[in-house]
């Protein structure tokens, strides 16, 4: 039997990388199929990751805190029994890694454990260095592999000298394949300060949000809404859910009010593929969770199927899940609209980036009592501030408009 | 102005502390009327009289446990090992009892047991030893290897004022080989600090006692080779200098640790695993050690050669390391 391939899945639309933090189980393990069998950080979550086929973890590719490209082979599922067999199989093994390189890598890399060299010493097929040689690396940014032909060294091993010169030579910093921006000259700052490197979820967001800008036509509109219909509602199935162990809160109005105005507008619920304007069918509205180490969108799946009392439900699971990193990929992927909440300490309202490669983003802002005139006549009601950023390529003022007068009138009518 | 030697200097650091503190006294097999086996007290019992210049039995046990008494009761003496080998048959007393009193009673033991260690003397098993890790291995003491006339003289100095008890290994071959110029003022060398003997860059030499020297003749020879040595002399080893240990590897990221005592367990042992521990990211290659290897000192002048490391030993491995 062929041996299985494990690799390092996708866990997001703009992931193209991942981190294996743990490996939970050892090279000749025996393994279940769906048995947890790693755990890795990308950008959007960190997550265990399910064995896909059962027998013996033969081959371990990737060690604990390496970060390879998506798809990369990170171990190799075999047959009970036939872990010692191996020699023709472990050829293989330089093959199916080198078939994705790090991107940066001069293809020179991956001739490197060729026919000489037999299966044997494969697993030392990396660059030979030194502790002091992969600091030096480490801080400038270079990635050894580049270095591997210039090694003087016993055995070609790349030595402090080698290093140093390369640097001196002008050596060409590790590619960020996905650095939105051109790098810019190292700022300096007078006084005293600290430098703190981004972490991936950090590094990822930022990205993505440099892109939005760049790639949609942003325009906003702002709309004031009387909540307190909705309020009421809330106060009155507020402990009708507590007794099914589902916590209420204003959130979900809002999702099932956007939903119905997107079934009505269905051009806010697209993307735009060059010069193609895809409507999807699914409704999938992604809720910005902000986490004490960044911010990640759970997408609450098929919206548009769910009554009130679900969407609460998948909040609620969702969210705890966000915040104790044990979100699956798939859930956090496939959005097709985006509710964020810059209301949630205090804001009046945000304008909010969209999300990629969807076209509108609805914000909250926070929900206050307010003097507002009704018929002439002064009355305190609570007051909340919605705000669309939308894609003017693809969406017109007067639409985007209309899209938030009917969220408005579902709110402002809510039946309790 | 006249060269002093290593052994002088040691003489002179004794002699002065003798002058200018009354409570300084020596003791020792043969240190009075026949002036010390290699002559370092010559002249003192005339200079100083019979009550601080101390004829002892044989019996290193009794000489170390008197002064600790003395200590004990305010004096500052000076114990004299005939030769540092027998320095065991005193173990007891100073590694149970010298270095156990300040944790014990707060009592400070302020007494130095001193004596001539090391070989290529072809002096034997019994007389050439290098004893300084069984004191190493036990806190409460201070242990110092020096190498030069100055430090000689600046050490014992210190190690006569210091608070506690000092064992001071003096290194018999350097007695007389070693000599030079001394500032007339009175100076002490710190315990616990290092020496820069020679500055390089590719290759840290940390050694101490007479292999300063090879290290500095094996540097000289590398030098034509382009491989440029830094030769580190410890000069202490309980309190050893960390800092400068550390970066010296942290320039050179090489390291060859050099002593003359035998290997396992000897001093290199202990910098290995500091730097290991402590600066590992700097290293640029293996950490070398060159010792004695784990036998007895030999007699026989061809294996006491083969037996001490030598300047070959240093430049085959130094060249190993700096090509590796």
């Amino acid at each position: 039997m062929p041996d299985t391939k494990v690799i390092m899945p996708q866990m997001g639309e703009s992931i193209f990388e991942g981190t294996l933090t743990r490996w939970l189980k050892n090279k000749g393990d025996q393994i279940e199929r769906d048995e947890p069998l790693f755990e890795i950080s990308t950008d959007k979550v960190d997550s265990e990751i399910p064995a896909p086929a059962s027998g013996v973890l033969k081959e371990v590719l990737v060690e604990e805190g390496q970060t390879v490209e998506i798809n990369t082979v990170v171990a190799l599922i075999g047959e009970a029994g036939d872990s010692t067999q191996a020699p023709q199989d472990q050829t293989e093994e330089p093959t199916t890694k080198d078939s994705t390189p790090a991107p940066d890598a001069p293809p020179e890399v991956v001739r490197a454990p060729a026919a000489t060299t037999a299966a044997a010493s494969v697993r030392d097929a990396s660059v030979r260095s030194s502790p002091l040689v992969r600091r030096i690396a480490r801080e400038h940014g270079i990635d050894i592999a580049t270095l591997s032909d210039k090694g003087t060294g016993v055995g070609g091993r790349i030595t402090k000298r080698d290093i140093l010169s390369y640097i001196e030579q002008g050596a060409p910093k590790k590619a960020a394949p996905t650095q939105a921006t051109p790098a810019a000259p190292a700022l300096t700052f007078k006084g005293p300060h600290e430098r703190q490197k981004m972490t991936g979820m950090r590094k990822s967001i930022a990205e993505h949000m440099v892109t939005s800008r760049r790639t949609s036509a942003h325009v906003a509109t702002l709309f004031e809404v009387d909540c307190s219909a909705l309020m009421k509602a809330r106060a009155k199935l507020k402990p009708e859910f507590e007794r099914s162990g589902v916590k209420l809160t204003v959130t979900p109005f809002f999702i099932q009010a956007a939903v119905r105005a997107i079934q009505m507008f269905p051009i806010v619920n697209s993307s735009l593929d060059g010069d193609t304007i895809v409507y999807k069918r699914d409704i999938n509205v992604g809720i910005a969770v902000a986490l004490d180490w960044g911010l990640i969108v759970p997408v609450v799946k098929n919206a548009d199927e769910k009554n009130l009392l679900g969407l609460a439900r998948s909040l609620n699971d969702l969210g705890e899940r966000a915040r104790t990193k044990k979100l699956k990929p798939e859930e956090v992927q496939d959005g097709t609209f985006t509710i964020t909440n810059p209301g949630n300490f205090g804001g009046l309202f945000g304008i909010p980036i969209i999300n990629q490669p969807q076209v509108a983003i609805l914000g909250l802002g926070g929900i206050q009592k307010r003097a507002v005139v009704i018929d002439d006549a002064i009355a305190i009601r609570p007051m909340v501030y919605l705000s669309l950023s939308f894609d003017h390529r693809t969406i017109d003022g007067a639409v985007a408009d209309q899209f938030m007068a009917e969220i408005k009138r579902t709110l402002e009518n809510w039946e309790a | 102005m006249a060269l002093t030697t290593y052994i002088e200097a040691i003489k002179q650091g004794i002699w002065e502390e003798m002058t200018s503190d009354e409570r300084v006294f020596i003791l020792g097999e043969d240190v009075g009327v026949y002036g010390g086996a290699f002559k370092v007290t010559a002249g003192m019992l005339e200079e100083f009289g019979e009550g601080r210049v101390i004829d002892t039995p044989i019996s290193e046990s009794a000489i170390v446990g008197a002064a600790i008494g003395a200590a004990m009761m305010g004096m500052r003496p000076i114990a004299e090992m005939q030769f540092a080998d027998f320095i065991s048959c005193a173990f007891d007393q100073i590694t149970n009892f010298a270095a156990k009193c300040r944790y014990r009673w707060g009592a400070g033991i302020p007494i130095v047991v001193r004596g001539p260690s090391g070989g290529g003397v072809h002096g034997g098993p019994f007389h050439s030893q290098n004893p300084e890790m069984y004191f190493v291995h036990t806190p409460g003491l201070k242990v110092v290897c020096p190498s030069t006339a100055y430090d000689a003289k600046g050490l014992i100095k210190a190690a006569i004022r210091d608070p506690d008890p000092v064992i001071y290994f003096e290194h018999k071959f350097l007695y007389r080989r070693i000599k030079e110029e001394l500032p007339t003022e009175d100076y002490t060398v710190p315990i616990g600090k290092a020496a820069i003997r020679r500055s390089g860059s590719d290759i840290s030499v940390i050694t101490y006692g007479a292999m300063v020297f090879l290290a500095l003749d094996a540097a000289k020879e590398l030098e034509k080779e382009g491989i440029d040595l830094e030769v580190m002399d410890l000069r202490s080893l309980l309190p050893y200098d960390k800092e400068a240990v550390l970066e010296s590897v942290k320039k050179t990221n090489k390291v060859i640790l050099l002593h003359e005592d035998t290997r396992t367990g000897g001093f290199a042992g202990e910098l290995a695993a500091t730097i290991a521990d402590e600066a590992f990211e700097y290293l640029d290659g293996p950490v070398r050690r060159i010792t004695a290897p784990d036998t007895p000192v030999p007699y026989s002048p061809p294996l006491e050669e083969f037996f001490l490391p030598k300047v070959s030993d240093i430049v085959r491995v130094a060249r190993d390391l700096n090509a590796f």
